[in-house]
């Protein structure tokens, strides 16, 4: 496993080509088959594509992101590619077009391996809602990797990429990052356009990076981030040097620890280790201050409720009219929808589109939808002030670390509290990072979790590759 | 039935009206009326899955524009929502369209009724969404979809149920046609759809003030129809009424070929589209200067235009009606009068009588639009100062104007060309007149004699001899001069 800098070092020296990179990533991927991480691998397109980038480096002309190779999570638009987003509605289904970020990434130089396994329709927390299998962690294939972007923290964790695209509506980018080791960036809401990301909760939806190392996550949001014509809710705010941003430094910085997350649910193990990261940070000069989120306990009722609103809403495109899956047992318009829909989606997907289909209803939409909007009001409110007296917040990323697989199915409640210290970020538009933060007595990581204010990405991303640096 | 004796008819409408922008509302596909179908069309308006709608700004400017003419509020801050519903052609299963806060409100129009009295009708809202694809059933073999007019940007007005009549009605959407028309913002086809109405119709009897149940009337898509299909339901409801029935809420479709209204299917009108604010877009922020903005570039606008032509131009209000009703006559007339060398009240009236007589009706011929009519606006000035300096006269003027038409020449060429100036010398016209008046020496006599009738005859050679070209004014004053 080689972080961004290591590799970019080989290439220097000539140790190794874009060319020999991609072979030995590609043979990680065939040789890690079991763990169901890639519904995709392009090993053409992307070895015609190192070689074309080793001629870059060899003229100098190359991007920032050359040698670096990027597995996308499967709901992210390739023109010409499938996009599947884990669902047998969209099996068979090519896209016409880019993503923006696909095109920042390939402009910068970097090599595009293959697309990743998801929960589907990235509704879920341990890749188990995928129609095409489980993704399995590698550290103990008995258990999840988190998810809904399971597939791109495998990818990274297991060797298979150097970085990765994920989506995170509700913690989908950072809870597998904690469960396999790794960093994960969920950016601020409109720091990185949205077009060609198969939307699951409009407003809720951010496309981030997966990487072993801050540096790297740093990188790679150096070239995703910024405004986009194509998507209205995308920030027209300049992009700062993130890499620049990294000191080492953290004297003098507040941090504030949310004393709603570090209650009872949390498990014994993570909050030491989390504790001890933050005993680290104070002894270098940080002021720690415990902070109140006094609306977070309607965290994760918010959440589900505008979440699944807008996913009955998005999702109602795939309706086997035009593309993807219709059922071949219809002869009525009305039975083309029913039927294509019931067989098409999975039973997750289908409870949320049931869910936001419910809360948008007349006669519950005040009572649900529109309390919802003020809840997250209110949640976001809870941010800004205490980003009045704080810097930042720290907090465990997930109650827990990695379950066995199976463990969780038949209880959506206790898999969708497995978000309860991420969704909060998103329903704010919040800058969020998860980083490895130890393991826990069965040798499974934890992760740690920092929050910034809106734009605060430079600031997250300098305690985290402080902490990283600690160890 | 003589029903307006007893009963009231209330009557609201709503009006679709498709917005001239040159691509569509949310993304940059073309909005041209009859390319092949499924051509206008891209990822964003076809509903690719990732794909995210940026608003066209120059559908809030028209639609600022229209609500600036009816003396809305315009709203500092309107909000898109997502109407959802399933259909084939409405490939996102929603539709996005302004909801709880609409861009204009409150507004009015004055629409002045045949007899002279003014009416006025208020606007409850004006507000942008839009437009779904179009769905063929009429193929026997399949139903088809054709995606073109998805995305095509809209504006619904809709009005305050202030109307009484249906001929009010067809004359409330009359006045909108024409504002919009003349706004620039709208085509005002009815045919092909780009202006789209559908009627919210109850009664009550004389003097309640409770309203009667409505019930809509949709696909009326021509003037004549809204007025036969909103009378064909105010008699349906009275009928039911008379005879001790409830009205039920529901929607019926005009069907022209019948002439009968019919209530659509009720699973049809079951939906509960579940309005909510849609994420991909954020609110449209509306400041001063954006209004003002789109306040300098308004138009003069129809009663505007047509009161000056009154009061300016001295025109009839008959004349300044006909002339107003649609601004590509109106521009044409304007062309002519700027023109004009001689600016008077009895050249404007010429101008005013040319255009709606000879233009209008060589139009109607043509069936082509103003614009490329053979005649341009200047060169009808330079026939009307041919007449008024005396170059021709009126008679050859209809000669010169039918040349016109056929060659596209100026009235200077074809009058140099046809050798057709007027004769206006004195000199040689009573050579001409003595010579008549000799060779016609029996009809002097009978002049002479009290047959006065006969004057016109003299003239009526004069002219023979001259091929028309004689000045009709100098020949009668030498005839009587020399008949005394």
């Amino acid at each position: 496993m080689k972080t961004f800098d290591a590799i970019k070092a080989d290439l220097a020296s000539g140790a190794a080509t874009c060319v020999q990179v991609t072979r030995q990533y590609l043979d990680a991927i065939e040789r890690q088959k079991d763990l169901n991480a890639f519904l995709a691998v392009f090993p053409e397109r992307t070895l015609s594509q190192a070689d074309l980038i080793d001629k870059k480096i060899a003229a100098g002309t190359a991007g920032p992101l050359a040698g670096m190779v990027i597995a996308v999570k499967d709901v992210i638009c390739m023109q010409n590619e499938r996009v599947s987003c884990g669902s047998k509605i969209l099996k068979n289904f090519i896209s016409l077009y880019d993503a923006t970020v696909i095109r920042r990434l390939q402009d910068a130089d970097a090599l595009l391996i293959g697309k990743c396994n998801m929960d589907e329709f990235a509704m879920g927390s341990s890749t188990e809602n995928s129609a095409f299998g489980r993704v399995k962690l590698p550290q103990d294939r008995d258990r999840v990797p988190g998810g809904s972007s399971g597939g791109s923290a495998v990818a990274v964790t297991s060797g298979m990429s150097t970085a990765s695209l994920g989506s995170d509506t509700g913690g989908s980018i950072r809870q597998p990052a904690a469960f396999c080791g790794i960093c994960g960036l969920k950016p601020t809401y409109g720091r990185v356009s949205r077009y060609g990301l198969v939307a699951y909760a409009s407003s809720f939806d951010s496309i981030g990076p997966f990487a072993l190392t801050v540096k790297d996550i740093a990188s790679v949001l150096q070239v995703i981030a910024g405004y986009d014509p194509k998507d209205s809710t995308s920030a027209d705010i300049p992009i700062p040097d993130y890499n620049s941003s990294l000191t080492r430094n953290v004297r003098g910085l507040r941090i504030g620890l949310p004393k709603e997350y570090f209650g009872s649910a949390l498990n014994e193990e993570i909050k030491s280790s989390v504790e001890k990261s933050i005993d680290i940070l104070r002894k270098n000069g940080a002021i720690i201050k415990e902070v109140s989120l006094p609306h977070t306990e309607y965290t994760i009722a918010a959440y589900y409720i505008l979440a699944t609103a807008e996913a009955s809403s998005n999702l109602a495109r795939f309706d086997g009219a035009r593309y993807g899956y219709r059922s071949d047992d219809a002869d009525t318009l009305s039975a083309m929808y029913v039927k294509s829909r019931s067989e098409g989606f999975g039973p997750e997907v289908k409870r949320r589109i049931m869910l936001g289909t419910y809360v948008l209803s007349s006669g519950y939409y005040d009572a649900y939808y529109r309390k919802g909007q003020k809840v997250r009001r209110l949640i976001q409110q809870d941010f800004f002030e205490a980003f009045n007296e704080v810097d930042c917040l720290i907090t465990p990323t997930s109650p827990t670390t990695s379950f066995k697989a199976g463990e969780k199915m038949d209880d959506p409640l206790q898999m969708y509290l497995s978000d309860i210290y991420t969704t909060s970020a998103n329903l704010a538009g919040i800058p969020g990072i998860s980083i490895p933060c130890g393991n826990d007595s069965k040798g499974l990581p934890i992760g740690l979790q920092i929050m910034g204010p809106q734009f605060g990405e430079p600031l997250i991303l300098r305690i985290a590759d402080f902490l990283e640096h600690q160890k | 039935m003589s029903w307006n004796e007893i009963y009231e008819p209330v009557i609201g409408l709503e009006v679709h009206a498709q917005l001239l922008t040159q691509s569509k509302a949310f993304c940059s596909c073309s909005t041209k009326f009859g390319n092949n179908p499924n051509s206008n069309v891209c990822p964003v308006c076809l509903g690719m899955p990732g794909v995210l709608p940026v608003l066209n700004k120059q559908v809030v400017d028209f639609t600022i524009r229209m609500g600036l003419a009816t003396h809305c509020t315009i709203a500092p801050k309107s909000v898109f929502a997502r109407k959802n519903y399933f259909y084939p052609d409405l490939p996102k299963g929603y539709q996005i369209s302004q909801y709880e806060e609409p861009q204009c409100q409150n507004g009015f129009v004055d629409v002045e009724l045949p007899d002279g009295t003014v009416k006025r009708v208020g606007l409850t809202r004006i507000h942008i969404e839009e437009d779904a694809g179009k769905s063929i059933h009429d193929l026997d073999i399949d139903t088809f979809v054709d995606v073109n007019r998805c995305g095509v940007p809209l504006m619904e007005i809709v009005s305050e149920p202030d109307i009484r009549s249906p001929q009010e009605a067809a004359f409330y959407l009359i006045k909108i046609r024409q504002i919009a028309t003349y706004l620039g913002i709208c085509d005002g086809n009815m045919e092909e759809g780009s202006l789209r109405c559908d009627a919210n119709v109850s009664v009550r009897k004389k003097g309640e003030t409770k309203l009667g149940t409505k019930v809509e009337v949709k696909n009326m898509n021509s003037f004549r129809f809204v007025e036969k299909a909103i009378e064909y339901e105010i008699s349906r409801q009275i009928d039911a009424l008379e005879r001790g029935e409830k009205i039920i809420q529901q929607t019926m479709l005009w069907d022209s070929s019948e002439g009968i209204c019919l209530p659509m299917r009720s699973k049809e009108e079951a939906h509960d589209y579940r309005y909510f604010p849609d994420p991909d877009l954020v609110p449209v922020i509306i400041s001063e200067k954006w209004i003002d903005d789109v306040s300098t570039l308004l138009p003069e606008l129809p009663d505007m235009r047509r009161n000056r032509y009154i009061n300016e131009f001295q025109l009839p209000r008959y004349d300044a009606d006909v002339l107003t009703a649609e601004r590509g006559l109106s521009d044409y007339f304007e062309g002519v009068v700027s023109g004009l060398k001689t600016k008077k009240t009895d050249s404007y009236k010429m101008a005013s009588n040319w255009t709606m007589g000879d233009v209008l009706r060589v139009q109607h011929e043509r069936q082509g639009s103003l614009n490329d009519f053979p005649i341009s606006p200047k060169n009808l000035s330079a026939l009307i100062d041919a007449i008024l300096d005396g170059t021709i006269s009126g008679k050859i003027a209809k000669d010169v104007f039918e040349e016109m038409i056929r060659t596209r020449e100026s009235p200077e060429e074809i009058i140099k060309r046809l050798g057709l100036v007027q004769v206006s010398d004195p000199a040689l016209l009573e050579k001409v007149i003595d010579e008549i008046l000799v060779k016609q020496s029996g009809q002097v006599e009978a002049y002479k004699s009290g047959k006065t009738q006969v004057f016109g005859f003299f003239v009526g050679e004069t002219m023979k001899a001259m091929k028309g070209k004689a000045n009709p004014k100098i020949v009668n004053e030498l005839l009587k001069k020399k008949l005394v």
